[in-house]
């Protein structure tokens, strides 16, 4: 792999870029791999990264239906924080928020990661209560937060309307260093990554069916050709149900949409991301400009990656009434993706019914920010066949046992 | 230079001028005017700079397409950045200015990054910026964003009002041109409910420029106008196209005159049974170095400005055109005395009837020659020619003012598209169009987008004309109307000859001038960006578009998608329709943020529910508290009291004397029927069947899973029917989840529920004087042999009908009286009244609060999170054993649930009487296996105590109950640690005798 720099940039301006090598190799799938992995989104690649950087194991296939980074990956608003309450969550997502931090010089990628802080607002008293709960978690977890308020919060975000007439600030809980990064770049980085590795990311290829023998997967057919396998990862977030399927069990999510949206660009104005989870929305402006908005998932399932206005209304109306300057910006673009959401609003990273296949999905709409801990959390799962202490608790059993990691009992809900 | 002509204008009306500035320098156009047509007119054609190279643009398009002309508008609560001069229609005083420069238009800092451009390839910015690692948050990141973004950020809120509106129409209309009016016209012949829109101000669309139909769209729009059923809206854009034959329109109401109070922007939410979509089609531009100068320009909208608004861009034209449509705008600026010293056709010998007629009229044209380079920075100042072949060594050059160039047309399919309608490629003319076979379709599995006109992909007038009463008459048809085949004049024979389509020209053009070769103006990508994407493997569309911008600026890549698409195919050596398109997606053209929030904003955000007693509060110094969509009293702090003396003050009152509660908001459900009390046996954990009317009965409601999600006090009406209390955020959700049950699970069971919430006031009278207030306004016997604890009564009380339950969540003597709401404030002005002279004093949520953790009573929402279930909080009295089954039970069983070691249920007391902080959580020795500190509890609600005059908390801890006295540290986020000793949850009347007398 060629590294990246400002020399090489240098380098080939003077020969007109013509030097530059593909990212990654598009190659036809071979025959076998000790490891495939179905679906090439972020927590896809990021697994096939760490079972070749932490474990060696570099004969890995990534097959992929659509387009590397083409799911939810490349969807998201992007927002990387780690302040979860209960502490599997806090533990693999600030594992998570801890490697992006390097994850431009690990990968010789920029993927743009951006501690610019995140703040969660409270507009209730119950809402304080939650993030000052969470506050105290987040110190015992060792995760950087912080109960701020209401003046902390306009000093950070000056176009913030504290003194909405329903919902006024009550504080928020401030992570600094939360941020964001640049969606696709994170899956590229990886991509480029594995396929120096010597591992095949195999895009256009979509799984149809898994094979097995004696209770142990063996392989998986798809549009290209069977491929067998010693073990087999699925890592495909909304499709995750029918991929079990194939695989002869059921899994305790469902999928649902999940929309965002893009104003036009205009010149910096806010500097922070801000999560307003009483009226449901989140804000942060991309370097290029434009204000990245999210909210709620729709109310019913579906896998069309497109969902009700609505949705939209509401998540406009609320923000609108946070700041009421991007009343005056415009909508460039709103789209959707299918996320899975589970009973208790955590991913499952567990062994399965069938021997040797493992399953990563259930990451709901908070799935971006945990790409690199759960990619490292998944491939120690995968390679070992055990699970580590990232991934304990969020076997399937815990359905069953009762264990669950009910992340919505702090006021916030949204991810 | 560009110029008004002194005749001519079809749109502009001379006899009124409009003044406006830009750039502080104060112009004048004529009603009718674009801003962009009025910029030209006064010979501004620098109009702003690109995003990335900050390279000076002109004005390209006259539509929705336009990527350069985007203006900061209005000022201060009415400024708007990125307007689109092109579709801004002019009004006076209508200030613009250009944006994304420093200092000035002319004189611009950031043009220096062109000097760089070799260095700033497509995605240079993932290769870069990655040493050292801070300097990406610190230097990189900043000096991008300042640089990035086009218009300024508005400041403070929105000074105009927005609406929305709901039309349900049989078939709409999307688009107002030929196509559109005919379509419209064949619809509503045959007896469908119509509504045609038009984003523009003027209905024909482009055939008023491009063909001679000025007579049948006036008569068209008479006639469809003088329908009964047929709704016509101009400057109405069709916005988005969802499922279920959803759509939204962008109506701007008042941006062509501005008029404060009155709504702005309205957006339409239509549904349709059929959409005919009749949006044209859009040209492309061609790819040849130095096409982003001022002054090259599509050639529609060259005659745009000259048919439409008498504008001329330059005073010598050269047009580059692959097609033959490119001489219509030869044979206009002709017809109107300009100068077209040149044709530059990319095929051989045209011998369409357009540049034959050009030829009669003495053109030049090279054949088989290609734009090479385009002279002038600022301002187009010539062009140089190649022939289409070569690598771009120029043969000649021609002095010019202005290119006009014609790359085809690509059919407008974004509302075919944005519903999942899939597209065709049309290999003679170059285009993606709908694919009837395919259409986007509706809950019943039909198809309910349809396309007309041009962007059908019938590109001739007439051929458009007719295609478009077609679709109206089709989707007519659709809704099983009778709609006969549309007469009109047959369209006339092909007349134009074949497009040669031209992806780079010339087509072996050297690298020098692809790197030169715009394809996304706005953002900057030329066609080696799109090369090189290619080369380094981003092969698929969305990869191109993601690396290199390509397609992302605010046009959506109106001009550039099928230009970018058409190299990136050829540098995969594929074919364009197996390259496929990005997805469209809404909105067609950016719609304002405040036109989608519409009217809900400051006090109309949500609705307000307001108790029946919600003035009383208001007028007597309530502080407020939002829960849910009600404001609920905190407490009411007298003048020279803070908030939370005032609690202190409202707790020890009604432990004293007497206090007085607005309950209303309480969930009330009626649930009646000959199977209700078998239904919440299932639906609480202890057992209501067997309670007796006229008594009340404390329940808890379980989850599937087990947690506990309310709690309430039930009292049995009669024998069919029972009213369940339920917390006031649960009102709707348990009402939602009983009704979930009843029609998903045991449809049927005979029971019926109705909430009753806000159809009664329900106020609690608590204290030791509580039964003497009750007495004095009479009417009922309050005794406890009469109405003894946890008993209901119905009849008056001073005259007002009342249900009297007595029940308490104090610990006080307690009576919760509900009235018709009609009654509340009469009822709660008399109580207050009476209540004078017993010390009556009303009190807030916080009191009632604290009140209750006095008593060690739980609260939904502190003490449970939807973890914890019923056993946890020592509850084990109202979970019933003989019933074989309740929502939750199994749950419960399960290992987790029934492991003796889970947190439980326990007061705590600091040792220092301090109050201990909310949500702290009790250590225990070392870490667990992530490094995080093991924990052995939390607390789940902490107060202040006035009645015990030190801090008093509940908690969960590990096996809890059976480690009484021991003591626990809790440290603070303020570094503090809070020791505290674990004691009963009951702090206050243990026996309960004060509620029971």
């Amino acid at each position: 792999m060629r590294r990246y720099s400002a020399f090489a940039i240098a380098k080939e301006a003077l020969r007109h870029n013509t030097g530059w090598q593909k990212a990654w190799r598009s190659p036809a799938p071979r025959k076998k791999y000790d490891v495939v992995i179905v679906g090439a989104g972020g927590h896809g690649l990021a697994t096939a990264y760490h079972l070749g950087k932490n474990h060696g194991i570099t004969n890995v296939a990534v097959v992929e239906k659509g387009w590397l980074g083409g799911g939810n990956t490349g969807r998201n608003t992007t927002i990387i924080r780690s302040n979860y309450l209960q502490d599997p969550s806090a533990a693999i997502y600030e594992k998570a928020r801890s490697l992006y931090e390097t994850m431009s010089q690990d990968l010789n990628y920029n993927v743009m990661f951006s501690p610019r802080g995140v703040i969660m607002l409270a507009q209730t008293h119950h809402e304080v209560r939650g993030y000052q709960r969470t506050a105290h978690a987040n110190a015992l977890q060792g995760v950087d937060t912080r109960w701020i308020s209401p003046a902390e919060v306009k000093k950070l975000v000056p176009i913030i309307n504290l003194d909405g007439p329903r919902y006024p600030v009550l504080g928020g809980l401030w992570q600094a260093r939360g941020g964001t990064a640049r969606h696709d770049a994170v899956a590229w980085g990886y991509a480029r990554a594995c396929s120096a590795m010597g591992m095949d990311i195999i895009q256009q290829c979509e799984v149809t069916g898994i094979d097995s023998a004696e209770g142990k997967v063996t392989g998986v057919q798809t549009t290209k050709g069977q491929i067998a396998c010693d073990k087999l990862a699925m890592v495909v977030a909304g499709n995750s149900g029918l991929l079990a399927e194939m695989a002869g069990f059921r899994l305790p999510l469902e999928t649902v949409p999940l929309q965002a949206l893009v104003s036009e660009p205009i010149k910096p104005c806010m500097d922070v991301v801000v999560m307003a989870n009483t009226v449901h929305g989140y804000m942060s402006q991309s370097d290029k400009g434009e204000m990245v908005i999210g909210g709620g998932t729709d109310g019913h399932n579906g896998y069309t990656q497109r969902g009700s206005f609505h949705h939209v209304e509401e998540t406009v109306r609320a923000l609108v009434e946070t700041f009421p300057m991007i009343s005056r910006l415009k909508m460039l673009r709103q789209w959707g993706g299918n996320v899975d959401v589970t009973g208790d609003r955590s991913p499952i990273l567990s062994k399965t019914p069938l021997g040797n296949c493992f399953i990563n999905c259930g990451w709901g709409t908070g799935g971006f920010k945990a790409i690199p801990g759960s990619g490292w959390a998944m491939a120690e799962l995968v390679a070992k066949g055990e699970p580590g202490p990232l991934t304990a608790e969020f076997g399937l059993n815990r359905f069953r046992e009762g264990r669950f990691i009910d992340e919505s009992v702090a006021a916030g809900v949204a991810h | 230079m560009s110029q008004r002509l002194a005749t001519g204008g079809r749109l502009i009306d001379r006899s009124q001028p409009r003044s406006f500035t830009f750039n502080g320098k104060t112009l004048q156009g004529y009603a009718g005017d674009t801003l962009a047509s009025a910029l030209l007119g006064a010979d501004q054609m620098l109009v702003g700079r690109s995003f990335k190279y900050h390279r000076p643009r002109g004005v390209v398009a006259s539509g929705a397409e336009e990527p350069n002309a985007l203006m900061n508008m209005g000022e201060g609560e009415l400024f708007e950045p990125n307007q689109r001069a092109t579709t801004t229609e002019l009004f006076e005083g209508l200030i613009a200015r250009s944006q994304n420069h420093w200092p000035s238009l002319d004189y611009d800092i950031g043009a220096l990054n062109q000097l760089a451009a070799p260095f700033f390839s497509a995605g240079f910015y993932y290769k870069t910026f990655i040493h050292p690692r801070a300097a990406w948050k610190h230097l990189f990141e900043p000096f991008i964003r300042k640089s990035a973004g086009l218009g300024q950020a508005p400041k403070g809120a929105d000074g105009d009002i927005y609406e929305h509106y709901y039309a349900h129409v049989d078939v709409l209309v999307i688009g107002g041109g030929i196509a559109g009016l005919r379509a419209a016209h064949a619809a509503a012949s045959a007896g469908a409910r119509v509504l045609v829109i038009e984003q523009s101000a003027t209905w024909g669309g482009r055939a008023p420029v491009d063909d001679d139909f000025a007579s049948e769209i006036n008569a068209l729009v008479a006639e469809l106008a003088a329908m009964d059923d047929v709704q016509m809206r101009l400057r109405l854009m069709g916005a988005g196209v969802y499922d279920h034959g959803f759509v939204t329109g962008y109506e701007r109401l008042r941006d062509h005159a501005p008029k404060p109070g009155a709504p702005r922007h309205r957006l339409w939410k239509i549904r349709a049974q059929q959409v005919v979509s009749c949006t044209g089609a859009i040209e492309r531009p061609l790819s040849f170095a130095g096409n982003d100068r001022p002054g090259v320009m599509l050639a529609s909208a060259m005659r745009d400005y000259v048919v439409n608004h008498a504008v001329a861009p330059g005073q010598r034209t050269v047009l580059v055109t692959n097609n033959d449509d490119g001489y219509r705008t030869v044979l206009c600026l002709l017809d109107h005395g300009l100068e077209v010293p040149l044709v530059i056709d990319a095929r051989r010998n045209p011998e369409g009837t357009l540049a034959a007629k050009a030829r009669a009229r003495g053109v030049t044209i090279r054949d088989g020659y290609a734009a090479a380079g385009v002279r002038g920075t600022k301002r187009v100042t010539g062009i140089e020619i190649c022939p289409i072949e070569g690598s771009g060594g120029a043969v000649d050059t021609v002095e010019c003012d202005a290119v006009a160039m014609s790359g085809g047309w690509s059919p407008v399919v974004h509302f075919y598209s944005h519903c999942g309608g899939k597209l065709l490629w049309d290999e003679a003319g170059a285009f993606f169009y709908p694919d009837a076979a395919k259409p986007p379709l509706n809950q019943s599995g039909a198809g309910f987008v349809r396309c007309g006109g041009a962007a059908n992909g019938a590109l001739q007038g007439a051929e458009a004309a007719q295609c478009g009463g077609q679709a109206g008459a089709e989707a007519a048809r659709a809704l099983g109307l009778t709609a006969p085949v549309p007469s009109g004049p047959a369209p006339e024979p092909q007349a134009e000859a074949p497009l040669m389509p031209v992806w780079v020209m010339p087509l072996n053009a050297d690298y020098h001038r692809r790197s030169h070769t715009w394809l996304d103006f706005q953002n900057d990508v030329k066609l080696s960006d799109v090369q090189l994407a290619a080369r380094e493997g981003y092969e698929s569309v969305e990869h191109t578009k993601r690396y290199t911008t390509l397609g992302m600026a605010t046009d959506q890549g109106k001009l550039s998608n099928i230009n970018g698409l058409a190299v990136l195919s050829d540098a995969l050596d594929a074919s364009i329709p197996q390259v496929g398109t990005t997805t469209f997606r809404p909105p067609y053209t950016p719609i304002s943020l405040g036109s989608i929030a519409g009217e809900a904003r400051g006090d109309t955000f949500q609705p307000l529910r307001r108790t029946p007693m919600h003035d009383w509060h208001e007028a007597n110094g309530v502080h407020w508290e939002p829960v849910g969509h009600w404001r609920r009293p905190y407490a009411y702090p007298r003048s020279g009291e803070t908030v939370e003396q005032a609690v202190h003050r409202e707790v020890k009152n009604t432990r004293e004397a007497l206090g007085l509660l607005d309950a209303s908001t309480l969930g009330k459900i009626l649930v009646t029927g000959p199977d209700a009390g078998k239904f919440l046996d299932m639906l609480y954990t202890n057992m209501m069947s067997s309670l007796k009317p006229g008594r009340c009965r404390y329940g808890l409601m379980c989850n599937e899973n087990g947690f506990l999600m309310d709690d309430g006090v039930v009292a049995r009406l009669d024998e069919n029917s029972f009213l369940v209390h339920t917390t006031s955020g649960g009102a709707e959700h348990i009402h939602a989840h009983m009704e979930d049950w009843l029609q998903c699970e045991w449809w049927d069971w005979q029971v019926h529920t109705v909430n009753l919430t806000e159809e009664y006031a329900q106020i609690a009278v608590v204290g030791p004087h509580a039964r003497k207030l009750l007495e004095k306004l009479g009417g009922m016997d309050f005794s406890a042999e009469n109405l003894p604890f946890m008993g209901w009564a119905e009849g008056q009380i001073g005259g007002f009908d009342t249900r009297v339950f007595r029940i308490s969540f104090s610990g006080e003597l307690s009576f919760e009286v509900a009235v018709p709401a009609a009654q509340g404030a009469a009822f709660w002005d008399r109580l207050v009244k009476e209540g004078a002279d017993l010390g009556l004093m009303p009190y807030g949520t916080e009191a009632l609060h604290i009140l209750r953790a006095e008593k060690g009573f739980i609260m939904i929402g502190d003490e449970t999170d939807g973890t914890v279930i019923p056993q946890d909080l020592g509850l084990h009295w109202a979970i019933s054993k003989k019933k074989t089954d309740y929502l939750g039970k199994r749950a419960q069983e399960r290992p987790h649930m029934t492991d003796p070691a889970r947190w439980k249920l326990v007061g705590l007391e600091t040792i220092s009487g301090a109050v201990l902080p909310d949500g702290a959580y009790a250590t225990a020795p070392g870490y667990n296996a992530n490094d995080q500190r093991n924990t052995q509890g939390r607390v789940t609600s902490t107060y202040y105590s006035p009645t015990l005059e030190r801090g008093i908390a509940m908690g969960l801890v590990l096996n809890g109950p059976d480690r009484m006295g021991e003591v626990l540290n809790f440290p603070g986020t303020n570094g503090q640690i809070y020791r505290a000793r674990i004691v009963d949850p009951v702090f206050y009347d243990k026996e309960g005798a004060k509620q029971n007398v």
